[in-house]
This record gives C-alpha cells, sequence and structure tokens, in this order.
C-alpha cells in the first residue's frame, strides 16, 4: 500500500519549509487536492521514512507523518497494526527492550533534534516527550508525591515551588477540585478516571512538548473516558497530542488530524474531518464503517 | 424432548455433579490431615524440648557460661556468639546479595552469559552446607589470616545464604508491575532512579522476608560452624561492640574466637552425663524459638506491605 500523495507533499515540505521566518517551526501543507483549499500547519515533529524493527520484525515501513504542532492527532488501525509501536518510538520507549531499532527519522521542531537518532539520549527524549499510558499506573505513592516526581527527577527542591506546580498540573488536568484534601493521600486510593487524570497531571507538571496517550481510556467507563476526552480538546491549547486510539467516535471527537495505519503502514493522513466524513482510500472507509478491525 | 425424559437427564446431571463434589470433599479431607500432620510434627518436637529442658529455664540459664555442672552450665556465650555471628551475616550478605539480584533483574543484559550466572546462582541454594565449611577454613580461616572468629563464621554464613537472599529478591523486584517502570521510565528517570525511587521501596517487603527467611537458615546451622573451629567451651564474651570512650564502637569482637547455639547444643548432647540432656533440650527450644519468631517476623513484615501496596 502506498502512501497517500498528499502525505508525500507533506513529507517533501518537512524539510523544505515554506516559510520558516517568522515562525519557530515550519509549516507544511497538506490535501493540495482540487477539491479543497490548502492548508498549511505548523509542524512540531517530522516523521521521515520511519522503519521499526523487533529483532529481524519490521513492525513499522516507511512512516511519513507531520504531527502538527498544539493540535490533537489521532492514530488509528485494528490491532496489530502498529500504532502503539509508533506512538513509543516518540519517547524511546522501544529503548528498555533488547534487539530493537530504528531507521529515518523523526526530527523535533524548533531544535531539529531527531528522537530516534543513534547519538540522541533517550532519557532526554523522555524528559521532553510525556506520556499516558493504556491502565492507569500511578505510583503507590501520595497524590502529591506522583505529581511532583517528574520535577523531582528535575532538580526542583523548593517545597513552595513544587507545591505551586503540583497544584497547576492538577489544574490542568481538571483534578484539583477532587484531590486538594487528600494531596497526602495514597494515589492508590483514588477511581480509575482520577488516576487516569493524575497520570495526566503528573505528565503535564514536567511541561512537555508533545504528550504521548495510548489508548487512554481502554481500561474506564464512559463517564471517565467523557472527561478524559474533554480534557484532551483543553490540553491542545498548551501541549501538542499524539493519541492512539481504538475507539473510532473518540478519535472523531477529539482529534484535528487523523492518520490510519494498516499492518505497520501508513495508510492514508488527513485533518479527522476529512478522514471521517470523504477518506480517500477504500481501506480507510472500510475500517472507520466497521468492515473490519 | 417429552417432559419426562428432561427430567431424566437433569437427574443424571445431579448425580454427576455430586461425585464430582465428593472428588472436592475427599481432596479438602486429604489436605487438611497432611497439614495438621506436618503441624503436629513440628509441636511434638517443640513440646518435647520444652519438657526435657523445663528444670533448666530460667535467667541464670541465660547468663550462666558453660560449665562441668549441668545445672549451672548456661548458654550465654553461645546466644552472644549467635547473635554477633548473625549481625555480620545480615551486614554481609544482604548489600551483597539485593545488589546481585537488583543486578540481575534490571541491569544485565538477556544472554547466555547471565544464563550462566542464573542457573548457578540456583545451584548454589543447593549446595551442602559443609562445603561452605570446608571453602571456608581454607579462603577465610588460613587464606585471609581471620582464624577461628565471629567475622569468619559470620562470612560463612553469608556465602550460605547468598542464594536464597538474592533468590527471594529477584522474586520480590520482578513483582514490581512493568507499568511503574514504565511510568518512571516515562517520566525521563535513569535506571538506577528507577531501582532507587520505586522498584526497591515496592519490594523492601519481600527482600526483607527473604533476608530473615536466609538468617532463620542460617542460625541452625552447624556442620560449616564446626568445620571452621568454633570452641565448644567458652567462659568469656567477645570484646564488646560498644565502649564507654571514644569512638565507642568498637571493631575488635570481630577477631574473636566464638562459640554459638547449635555447638552449645551439639557439646551437651554428646556428653554422656544424662544431666547434660537437659541442657541440650532447653537450647534446643530456644533456637527453634528464634527460628520460629523470625519466621512469625517474615510473615509480619509481608502482610504490612502487603497491606499497603496492592496492585
Amino acid at each position: 500500500m502506498e502512501t497517500a500523495v498528499a502525505n508525500e507533499d507533506a513529507a517533501r515540505n518537512a524539510h523544505n519549509p515554506a516559510s520558516p521566518t517568522g515562525s519557530q517551526t515550519p509549516r507544511v501543507s497538506i490535501a493540495v487536492d482540487d477539491t479543497r483549499k490548502v492548508r498549511t500547519l505548523h509542524v512540531k515533529a517530522a516523521v521521515d521514512n520511519l522503519s521499526f524493527y523487533y529483532g529481524q520484525h519490521r513492525a513499522l515501513k516507511n512512516l511519513t507523518i507531520p504531527i502538527a504542532e498544539r493540535q490533537v492527532t489521532a492514530l488509528i488501525g485494528p490491532s496489530g497494526c502498529g500504532k502503539s509501536t509508533f506512538l513509543r518510538c516518540f519517547n524511546r520507549m522501544h529503548d528498555l527492550q533488547p534487539d530493537t531499532r530504528y531507521e529515518g527519522s523523526i526530527t523535533l521542531h524548533p531544535d531539529d533534534l531527531n528522537l530516534v537518532g543513534p547519538g540522541v539520549d533517550p532519557i532526554e527524549v523522555r524528559m521532553r516527550i510525556g506520556m499516558v499510558f493504556q491502565k492507569p499506573n500511578p505510583f503507590p505513592k501520595s497524590v502529591f508525591e506522583n505529581v511532583a516526581y517528574g520535577l523531582r527527577l528535575r532538580g526542583m527542591r523548593n517545597r513552595a515551588t513544587l507545591a505551586e506546580e503540583v497544584e497547576k498540573a492538577l489544574r490542568g488536568s481538571a483534578l484539583w477540585d477532587e484531590v486538594k484534601d487528600r494531596l497526602q493521600d495514597s494515589a492508590l486510593a483514588l477511581s480509575g478516571g482520577q488516576m487516569q487524570r493524575l497520570c495526566i497531571a503528573r505528565a503535564l507538571a514536567t511541561t512537555p512538548e508533545i504528550l504521548l496517550f495510548d489508548e487512554p481510556t481502554s481500561a474506564l467507563d464512559p463517564i471517565a473516558t467523557a472527561k478524559i476526552e474533554e480534557l484532551i480538546s483543553t490540553l491542545r491549547d498548551q501541549v501538542t497530542v499524539l493519541i492512539v486510539t481504538h475507539n473510532m467516535q473518540q478519535a472523531a471527537r477529539v482529534s484535528d488530524y487523523t492518520a490510519f495505519m494498516y499492518l505497520g503502514e501508513l495508510i492514508e493522513f488527513d485533518e479527522a474531518a476529512k478522514i471521517f466524513t470523504n477518506p480517500a482510500k477504500k481501506a480507510t472507509e472500510d475500517y472507520i464503517t466497521g468492515r473490519y478491525g | 424432548m417429552s417432559a419426562s425424559a428432561a427430567h431424566l437427564e437433569a437427574e443424571a446431571l445431579r448425580r454427576g455433579l455430586l461425585r464430582r463434589k465428593l472428588l472436592d470433599q475427599i481432596f479438602v479431607l486429604v489436605g487438611l490431615i497432611v497439614m495438621f500432620a506436618c503441624l503436629a510434627i513440628l509441636a511434638i518436637l517443640f513440646i518435647d524440648l520444652v519438657r526435657d529442658g523445663a528444670e533448666r529455664f530460667g535467667w541464670d540459664f541465660f547468663t550462666n557460661f558453660a560449665s562441668r555442672h549441668a545445672e549451672r552450665a548456661g548458654i550465654l556465650a553461645a546466644w552472644v556468639g549467635t547473635s554477633l555471628i548473625m549481625l555480620v551475616t545480615a551486614t554481609c550478605a544482604v548489600p551483597v546479595g539485593v545488589a546481585a539480584a537488583i543486578y540481575l533483574e534490571e541491569y544485565a543484559p538477556k544472554n547466555w552469559f547471565t544464563a550462566v550466572i542464573e542457573i548457578n546462582v540456583t545451584n548454589l541454594a543447593g549446595v551442602p552446607s559443609i562445603v561452605y565449611g570446608l571453602l571456608a577454613l581454607g579462603l577465610f580461616v588460613y587464606q585471609f589470616d581471620l582464624g577461628q572468629s565471629i567475622i569468619a563464621a559470620g562470612l560463612t554464613l553469608a556465602l550460605l545464604i547468598l542464594p536464597i537472599v538474592i533468590v527471594a529478591t529477584r522474586e520480590a523486584i520482578r513483582a514490581v508491575p512493568k507499568a511503574i517502570r514504565e511510568a518512571a521510565y516515562g517520566l525521563g528517570a535513569t535506571r538506577w532512579e528507577v531501582t532507587k525511587d520505586h522498584v526497591l521501596p515496592y519490594s523492601t517487603g519481600g527482600i526483607l522476608t527473604g533476608m530473615i527467611l536466609g538468617l532463620s537458615r542460617a542460625i541452625g546451622e552447624t556442620a560449616p560452624i564446626i568445620t571452621i573451629g568454633a570452641l565448644s567451651f567458652i567462659a568469656f564474651l567477645p570484646e564488646s561492640p560498644l565502649k564507654g570512650e571514644f569512638p565507642f564502637i568498637s571493631f575488635a569482637w570481630l577477631k574473636d574466637p566464638f562459640t554459638a547455639m547449635p555447638i552449645q547444643m551439639f557439646n551437651w548432647v554428646s556428653r554422656p552425663d544424662q544431666a547434660f540432656q537437659a541442657n541440650a533440650a532447653a537450647a534446643g527450644a530456644i533456637l527453634l524459638g528464634m527460628t520460629l519468631v523470625m519466621n512469625g517476623l517474615a510473615i509480619w513484615i509481608r502482610y504490612r506491605f502487603r497491606k499497603k501496596i496492592n496492585w
């Protein structure tokens, strides 16, 4: 399967930004077909020809896709299509496993750091790119310590500053009002939805440049899910969001851009509205209408 | 299907179910019998020791040195020796064992070399204790010239329980969910930060349990201590670790000769004079009591930590 023409164009432009002056991040144009106007997006990270290997197995095949700054980009596709594998390339989680290998690049703007470059320290990458996991995974410590941990790793020791930052992060994840009186209680006493918002606060506290969500609501009930979705929609004001989801409605609700993947390849990338109303590829249409996956 | 046929079928189903539930009950019965048999043996052993040694129990038994007269003989040197040896054993075996376990679980690459190390660690747990005694005699007593001292005995027993500590610590570390490690790594923690801030604190209960179980094994070991030459008759205490004047702590006791509880017991058992059998029984009961207390402590610690952290 080949990548959409629009995406190849996007990739080319990612390397030759149309107007690098005046903006910190390069811009690319997508959807340059006859029917629609050219839409320009600010690129926070440009994925170029990315392949990923588990040993001999090639799990991702030549992915090229721009990640829009301060927008929500959703990755959809059937189980095993490589969307989580792709997400985990952004913060080098794969480096924790032996015998894994990246090819190609993910260029983080504005300083053009290749996230998967061989000379780049995965710990530096993880300090700049936050992640929220599938199952809420708070540390068995107090609510406060959970949010403060990332800040402590960054050398913040001052109690007053820590308290201030923790409050800010908890407010940012819409959890402050629920936990402000129990900051010293164990995080394990929270409900599943609260735990997941705590994990979001923990990631937000370190002011990441990109926040990765790996199916963040698959372990939650519908009400908790709605809260998280609402939160993700508001987060786009402060951070670039990349979210993997199994749930098509969720992708349609929260994302600005959507990428459909299948068998480790990118089938289609476009604005979410376009993908969900008028996809260019037959495979995409089959998937979003529930014919397989 | 007619109503009567359905009825017959339901009857057959019920009969089959009764048979299967009977098997269930039989297994419960067998399990209970086996369990009570084990408990009964331990209880009989303990009660027998206590009864045989009853006349010796008393404050004097703890504060007297060994003596030619059975009724005046006590276990002062033995329990002080055992306590000091356990101190040395714990301070040597625990840091080394925990560090080895951390390395194997968190750091070591998975290749044939670590596989060989893992198999060896497991095998070490099965080496007869007398072999450790011989090793220690050659290495600690003569080669390192530590003599027949407390430190030599402590190091020997540390070697003996090292595999136990390593295996227990690895189990405890492995019980920390991968998701917790990923959460910490995801925030930009280094391997050491993940280990010291998360893996170790969350597995402390399991590690302490392993340590105590190891020590309760070591406390009763006789063979290796005899091999390195524990004295069976000692009428003085090692030098005190705490001093009245600066620097208040002394390590001279490490090089002192010693005896230990199992040695003292062995000595009394092997005497022809029947009166000493009571001493041996009393010492045995105390040794068994010490082991039970340590195991109880391990269970309590495990329970406490389980309650605090349930994933």
